[in-house]
């Protein structure tokens, strides 16, 4: 036994070049009681599926390198997106939540492989299924969640909901489907303007993928060539409608016609990361807009009130979640490189649990904004105004 | 003789006068001047120097960076510049006619005007949208409408109508300054009419307050409120009916969201007779709103006949001369309608 982890240890020293150190196991122990850091493999090169590209003379690179700390964090990341989305299933199931609520499980590797490319000084701008990316752009999941619960302490005081979350260089969170990618356009357009080198991360869905305003923001930014990755997270269905019965053309990544595009595996968070250091980078060197398809898969319906089964059956979304799931994926694939232990992995989740947990308790234990806040916020910067209650009586105050 | 130099001294401190264009175009010029972010968009407003000639020379002056021709595309460029605003520009989107803003509505409405209060004060919309509105000479029912009742509904949108040179110079440099969505409701039909301009709109920093109307003329007789082309049509009328001794007090709303109830109320209380004229449908409309403020708050009890609207026709603007001058407020129709409400 002993002999056999030391043949075992050796042979990874001289395949990843690193002092993995000699380790000394008693006899009798288990294989792995507590291993320490200089254990694990430090880095790791996988394989990662070619992409699809439309007017490009090479993609995306086809190896992905990962170190142990990147690994942890995306799915530290991911994994707390999946709870979080999954504690929010369960505050809606209980009428806490109410009005729309569009849940993100099955899609994290997107936000998260998009997040570990770009810099938290671009910008992103997403639809209404938002709470992954309001979570990567830097908020915290209990201000997500009292924002989800209507309360004070959310991200937007309460006054916005689930679909009009905000951030710094995070435009939300937008409720007409395909509204936000002219934004996204307009925003890569101030990029440009104030020559800052940053890059805007437009996203939409299949379904939005059919919007004209989308098909006149290519024209914009492949004109003065703005410095925009539009980007579709194909999920198969636009609400209850699947792809193929929306758009006489699903390869979502040629739709910009003119505009280069790259068709990516959004389940594998390393895939999602190099395609998209790729394209800001394409951005950057002033190539213009890029577009990108992210074929992704959402476990939940389109929003609480789909039970996502009458469009698909229970057993295409069962094969995903055990063939393409994306943490267990990242897990499995660290695992199986040594680079983190199964122990580690649970102690995470233990983590997670209990934030997303206090998270929750504060969002049903915060109060709801007050009255005296209704009228807030109409103008930015301007002097108090009085605005129109119910009935004339009712006159109301609103400042800034 | 004394009369005679005091007025020549007064033609003098007063500049020549300046057409509503030249106005709007001095303004603009201005602000692009004084704030590198504003920056306008729009179609034609660079090269072809503007449809009705407004942005005139600015794109020779600023360049490609700051004057920016768009595609025929309103809601992706609408869109594109409520995106500008919101990543620290200061944009100036331009529709040919207010009524191809129908296209870009929702940017305006949903992204532009509820976002800062969606956000509970993180994100701002520092942006003008402007350009003609209403009818014109001829251009028919599609190119006709006023969005001044549309626009105003909605919370969250500053909507301003000048009626001058000074107007149109003041407020548009306000509207540029101000940090939340200004729509900016010029009409076509004054772009070519000259007004003289005081000493202090010479000024690169004279502003006109958003949200105060002005009175352009006192009276005791009647109230007469109007925006944009109609308060010319007000003053002619109030001319015509000083001679038969009616005094109009005629005001110029500059503002029609907010509304300066308070100016309308103080006016109201000094005449009694409360007239709105407006070219835009009557249905739901700016006067519609204003006799409801008045029903609500202190000067109701002080009419002394139920306040009378002044509007359009409620019907599709039509094409022929005739049929077209009979589709809005004539000044005969404002004399008509004064009479009746003071029962003379």
């Amino acid at each position: 036994m002993k002999n056999m982890l030391t043949i075992i240890s050796n042979a990874l020293c001289r395949i990843t070049g690193r002092n993995v150190g000699a380790q000394t196991v008693s006899e009798g122990t288990r294989a792995v009681v507590s291993r320490s850091f200089a254990d694990f493999t430090s880095q790791a090169t996988f394989d990662i599926k070619k992409c699809d590209v439309h007017r490009l003379e090479e993609g995306p690179p086809l190896k992905a390198e990962l170190t142990r700390e990147q690994g942890l964090r995306y799915y530290r990341i991911m994994q707390t997106v999946r709870r979080m989305e999954l504690k929010a299933d369960q505050l809606y199931k209980q009428k806490i939540i109410r009005g729309f609520c569009h849940l993100y499980d099955g899609q994290e590797a997107c936000a998260v492989g998009i997040e570990a490319a770009i810099n938290p000084s671009d910008h992103l701008i997403t639809a209404y299924r938002a709470h992954g990316y309001t979570y990567t752009r830097g908020i915290a999941v209990k201000e997500i969640l009292a924002e989800l619960t209507g309360r004070r302490g959310g991200v937007a005081k309460g006054k916005g909901g689930s679909m009009h979350m905000y951030a710094p260089h995070f435009y939300g969170g937008n409720g007409i489907v395909g509204a936000q990618v002219p934004l996204g356009a307009g925003i890569a357009l101030a990029c440009q303007y104030q020559g800052n080198n940053q890059v805007c991360v437009a996203l939409y869905g299949d379904g939005a993928a059919n919007q004209g305003q989308l098909f006149e923001s290519f024209n914009m930014a492949a004109l003065w060539k703005l410095p925009c990755i539009f980007t579709c997270e194909n999920n198969q269905y636009g609400m209850g409608t699947s792809v193929e019965r929306a758009s006489a053309s699903t390869d979502y990544y040629k739709r910009g016609d003119f505009i280069p595009g790259i068709r990516v595996d959004g389940m594998d968070v390393l895939c999602v990361r190099e395609a998209f250091k790729f394209a800001a980078e394409h951005c950057r060197s002033g190539k213009g807009p890029i577009v990108m398809e992210l074929k992704t898969y959402r476990y939940h319906g389109h929003s609480m009130s789909d039970p996502g089964v009458s469009y698909r059956t229970r057993e295409e979304i069962q094969e995903v979640r055990s063939k393409s799931d994306p943490i267990t994926m990242l897990k499995e694939r660290m695992l199986s490189n040594n680079m983190a232990s199964v122990e580690e992995f649970k102690e995470i989740d233990i983590a997670i649990r209990k934030e997303v947990e206090e998270a929750a308790q504060y969002a049903t234990s915060d109060p709801e904004p007050p009255l005296e806040e209704l009228c807030n916020h109409i103008f930015s910067n301007d002097s108090p105004l009085e605005v129109r209650g119910t009935n004339p009586w009712a006159r109301l105050k609103s400042v800034s | 003789r004394l009369k005679n130099i005091v007025l020549g001294w007064n033609d003098l401190l007063c500049s020549k006068p300046m057409m509503v264009r030249d106005a709007l175009n001095q303004a603009m010029d201005e602000e692009l001047e004084r704030d590198e972010r504003v920056f306008l968009l729009g179609e034609e407003v660079a090269q072809y120097d503007g449809a009705y000639k407004v942005s005139r020379g600015l794109w020779k002056k600023y360049g490609d960076k700051r004057i920016i021709d768009t595609p025929i595309t309103e809601m992706g460029f609408a869109g594109i510049a409520v995106g500008a605003a919101m990543a620290g520009l200061r944009p100036i989107c331009e529709f040919m006619t207010f009524n191809f803003s129908m296209q870009a509505i929702d940017q305006i409405i949903n992204s532009a005007a509820k976002t800062y209060y969606m956000s509970a004060g993180f994100q701002a919309v520092p942006i003008v949208f402007r350009g003609p509105n209403g009818a014109s000479a001829g251009v028919a029912a599609q190119h006709s409408q006023c969005f001044a009742a549309w626009y105003a509904h909605c919370p969250g949108l500053k909507v301003v109508s000048p009626w001058n040179a000074e107007d149109a110079k003041g407020l548009l440099k306000s509207a540029i300054r101000d940090d939340n969505p200004v729509v900016f409701l010029e009409n076509e039909l004054m772009y070519g009419v000259p007004f003289e301009m005081s000493e202090e709109s010479q000024s690169k920093d004279f502003t006109i307050p958003i949200g105060k109307a002005k009175v352009e003329r006192q009276g005791t007789h009647v109230s007469l409120v109007s925006h944009s082309r109609y308060v010319s049509h007000c003053l002619d009328a109030a001319v015509v009916l000083a001679k038969e001794g009616i005094e109009c007090e005629v005001i110029n709303l500059r503002t029609i969201r907010p509304l300066d109830v308070e100016c309308i109320e103080t006016s109201v209380m000094k005449t009694n007779h409360l007239v709105t004229v407006e070219g835009g449908w009557p249905q739901f409309g700016v006067g519609a709103e204003i006799c409801a403020r008045i029903m609500e708050g202190p000067a109701f009890n002080y009419l002394d006949a139920p306040a009378t609207r002044v509007t359009g026709v409620d019907i599709p603007m039509p094409y022929a001369k005739i049929l077209e001058d009979n589709s809005l407020p004539q000044i005969k129709d404002i004399i008509f309608s004064v009479k009746k409400t003071l029962n003379v």
